[in-house]
């Protein structure tokens, strides 16, 4: 099996655009097959191999499902870490918008208002969209574009993030 | 005699080869048992054609131990050694109950300050894993007797919102029954087999759980016969009991205001008192009041009548606590109201009409109730056996569960890293990477926790976990790689190696909540009170039937792929192996039938992995039309 190349494991082409449909149906395939419940009666290596083929079936799934994930990895196989840790210089416009959306957060917790919040989510994952294809395009030629722009997912994927986090304290 | 055979497609048409497998739904009030007979699932009644079994034990004696009607019948003469509601004690510490006050037991804080309490009962110091395993053992035996022969094994249910500490102690009460557990199934998700498979439905489905002692929020996508949890949410310790206790404090208040000297309650009218109140809340499900008589033992009398809209009045906002867990599932799963195609309802206590207004409202369409809410559980988790022990061949069922809570680590100043998330699909796995701080460092300590919150003091301590054996270096200059996995019964097990010198380290868990193993060795041995040739006895029993499983499973594989997978040689191999465990399984040596289990097994790991990856190849071989339109 190929574990070294999650795309491969999936039967997809090695690429940012890919069918999320073919990538569910043949999750949902191979889990169908090396699942535990599969050996529950089988001898003890079977079900340790079951677990783990079935574990990385589940990990190699929700990277490839992820847009930033998927992104990262694609980084990684060609052998370019994107130093999430310890890179953290961002383009000055990147910035503002930043901490414009940190604020718009703030303003709207301290008048509770969950659609300000809500469209504020929606903004923020629209300039996530822009971003991703703008990976898709860099990918192939621009590897520091690339790490950069997995960077600033990265920073959507955390505000999204604490956005759920404050509409569900304040819908309690 | 069987005039008849009927063999349901996909069945196997040998009676001998059909295992005996059966559902248990472990619950708070009531535990069912159900097995697949003909294709379908049905519960199995005692000889007095009861299905529910009160989850009641009374102890007489050390020896006479009554559980169900009758020690529920027994329950206000005996309240003391009479427990109920033993659920609501698994994998939890003294201080974890909070209305113990009001709970007529003598409870006995276990031996740390967080491990799991103990019940003082006639018959001893007795652990929920004990009290519950009696539970397990007279369902067991009623299924041994309907079906005609020994289990093979069992799947058990769990509230989804269970977490390590309560799974475990679950799992320890079917091993010290003498289950084979084949697999712990969250109760939402049994119900939903249930539910889907009857109905044929398709779609995203909220399945909205409140059983006596817990509460349980699980949304489902469910298409083409795989099951698969987009969230789950709950509170493990809501269920039915706190609408009684509403009432019960009601009662009491409303017998205070009326009385100049008001006794206080003993254990016996305590345990009156919630009777009625449950009675009572069970009658106003139909009827628009209830009245509650009794004699208390000082020989005062208490008689009042509630309204449903005292009672109402009284729980609203516990209905309303269902709803917090509920709109997080929705926020997880990232769903609308309006994409839910149906929510179904499970539990005896959703059977309070104001529960069902509550959740009609939320949802915005009328909750499916045309299963029993009693049972459906059972129902599902029987269906899941039924496949799990391999009597279904067809493989249209897969179940894609999820952990319900965050896995973390300590980290410095008390605060929580969070290794693994919640609704993660299971089974999952992360590794962390640690150092050692001082040269010569042989050992570290690691301490997981369960639950969302920033802080370890307010999530769940989960187990202490010491690295011992880690090569000397300096310090940093060991690399020791944690893997933390979280398998399909939702049980963490933790692994680790220096990464420099491939060094395993020897991982030694304390958990914070479970039993040792040596306790439930001894719990074992105790239960069977018997001399040492007994124990011997039964050790070597349960080495040949282990290794008797091992054997069919290996046979079956060589079948199936032995040509294929394996050269001449290799398959030699493992038949050498399988002989000579034959031979010493006619023997009485049980450590020898273990040694040469294990050595069977690890002669059979190349070919383990050759099928999984031949497996994994034939997923996506056999791709067709139909299937590129999923």
């Amino acid at each position: 099996m190929d574990t070294q190349n999650y795309f491969r494991l999936f039967d997809l082409p090695v690429q940012y655009d890919i069918d999320l449909q073919a990538l569910q149906g043949n999750y949902r395939k191979i889990q169908a097959e090396v699942h535990p419940d599969k050996f529950v009666t089988a001898s003890s290596s079977e079900r340790l191999q079951s677990m783990q083929t079935a574990t990385l079936t589940n990990e190699a799934y929700q990277t490839l499902k992820h847009p930033t994930a998927r992104a990262r990895y694609l980084l990684q196989l060609q052998g370019v870490e994107t130093l999430q840790d310890s890179n953290t210089a961002m383009p000055a416009d990147f910035l503002m918008s930043q901490m414009e959306w940190r604020e718009a957060m703030e303003e709207a917790q301290y008048a509770k208002d969950v659609g300000a919040l809500e469209a504020l989510l929606s903004t923020i994952q629209n300039a996530g969209k822009s971003l991703q294809a703008a990976f898709a395009q860099a990918l192939a030629n621009d590897a520091q574009a690339a790490s950069q722009l997995v960077r600033k997912l990265s920073f959507i994927d955390k505000i999204s993030a604490d956005i759920h986090d404050m509409i569900s304290r304040l819908e309690d | 005699m069987a005039l008849l055979q009927i063999s349901e497609p996909g069945m196997s048409a040998a009676p001998h080869q059909h295992r005996l497998a059966v559902g248990i739904d472990l619950g708070t009030t009531n535990s069912l048992v159900a097995t697949v007979r003909s294709g379908m699932s049905t519960v199995l009644q005692d000889e007095h054609g009861h299905a529910l079994l009160p989850s009641v034990v009374r102890y007489l004696s050390e020896q006479e131990i009554i559980v169900g009607h009758v020690a529920l019948a027994q329950q206000s003469k005996d309240p003391i050694n009479t427990i109920a509601s033993v659920k609501r004690f698994m994998g939890r510490s003294l201080q974890d109950i909070a209305d113990r006050a009001h709970i007529p037991y003598r409870f006995v804080a276990g031996d740390g300050a967080q491990s799991m309490l103990q019940i003082d009962t006639r018959a001893g110091l007795k652990s929920p894993v004990e009290i519950s395993a009696e539970i397990l053992k007279t369902l067991k035996l009623r299924a041994e007797k309907a079906l005609g022969g020994e289990l093979t094994g069992a799947v058990i249910t769990v509230p989804a919102y269970f977490d390590d500490a309560q799974r475990q102690a679950t799992k320890d009460a079917a091993r010290l029954a003498g289950l084979h557990v084949l697999r712990l199934l969250n109760e939402p998700t049994a119900a939903a087999v249930a539910y889907g498979l009857d109905n044929a439905a398709e779609g995203v489905y909220v399945i909205y759980d409140l059983g006596g002692g817990t509460f349980d929020i699980s949304i489902l996508r469910l298409s083409k016969g795989v099951f698969e949890v987009l969230a789950t949410n709950g509170d493990s310790a809501l269920g039915g009991d706190d609408f009684d206790h509403r009432i019960y404090c009601w009662v009491l208040d409303q017998v205070r205001s009326n009385q100049q000297h008001f006794n206080p309650l003993n254990e016996e009218d305590t345990r009156l008192l919630l009777t009625k109140a449950r009675q009572a809340k069970e009658w106003l499900t139909d009827n628009h009041e209830a009245q509650i008589v009794c004699k208390l033992s000082d020989g005062s009398f208490v008689d009042v009548t509630l309204t449903v809209d005292k009672f109402v009045e009284l729980t609203q906002n516990l209905v309303t606590k269902t709803l917090s867990p509920t709109r997080k599932a929705m926020r997880d799963a990232n769903l609308n109201i309006d994409e839910i195609n149906g929510v179904v309802l499970v539990g005896g206590a959703t059977r309070m009409p104001h529960i069902r207004h509550a959740v009609e409202d939320y949802f915005k369409q009328e909750p499916l109730t045309n299963l029993d809410p009693d049972k459906v559980v059972a129902l599902g988790a029987a269906i899941q056996a039924n496949v799990l022990a391999g009597n279904r061949s067809d493989d249209d069922l897969l179940l894609l569960d999820v952990t319900p809570l965050s896995l973390g680590l300590e980290t410095m100043g008390g605060l929580v890293e969070k290794i693994i998330p919640r609704n993660a699909t299971l089974p999952i796995a992360r590794a962390q990477e640690f150092t050692t701080f001082k040269d010569g460092q042989t050992a570290m300590s690691i301490h997981v926790v369960q639950g969302e919150r920033e802080l370890v003091s307010d999530c769940r301590s989960l187990a202490r976990f010491e690295l011992r054996g880690i090569p000397p270096m300096a310090a940093g200059g060991a690399r020791i790689r944690v893997t933390f996995q979280i398998d399909a019964d939702g049980l963490l097990s933790v692994s680790a190696r220096e990464q420099t010198s491939g060094v395993e380290a020897n991982v030694v868990v304390k958990p914070s909540y479970g039993l040792s193993e040596e306790t439930i060795t001894g719990m074992l041995q105790s239960s069977f009170n018997a001399a040492e040739s007994d124990k011997q006895a039964r050790a070597l029993r349960e080495a040949i039937v282990d290794a008797e499983r091992l054997i069919e499973a290996i046979q079956m594989a060589l079948t199936q792929d032995g040509e294929q997978l394996l050269s001449a040689p290799e398959q030699q191999a493992i038949q050498a192996n399988i002989q000579a465990l034959q031979v010493l399984c006619k023997g009485q040596d049980s450590q020898a039938i273990h040694q040469a289990s294990e050595a069977l097994n690890h002669a059979t790991e190349t070919f383990a992995a050759r099928r999984m990856d031949a497996s994994v190849k034939q997923a996506l071989a056999g791709q067709d039309l139909n299937s590129l339109e999923l």
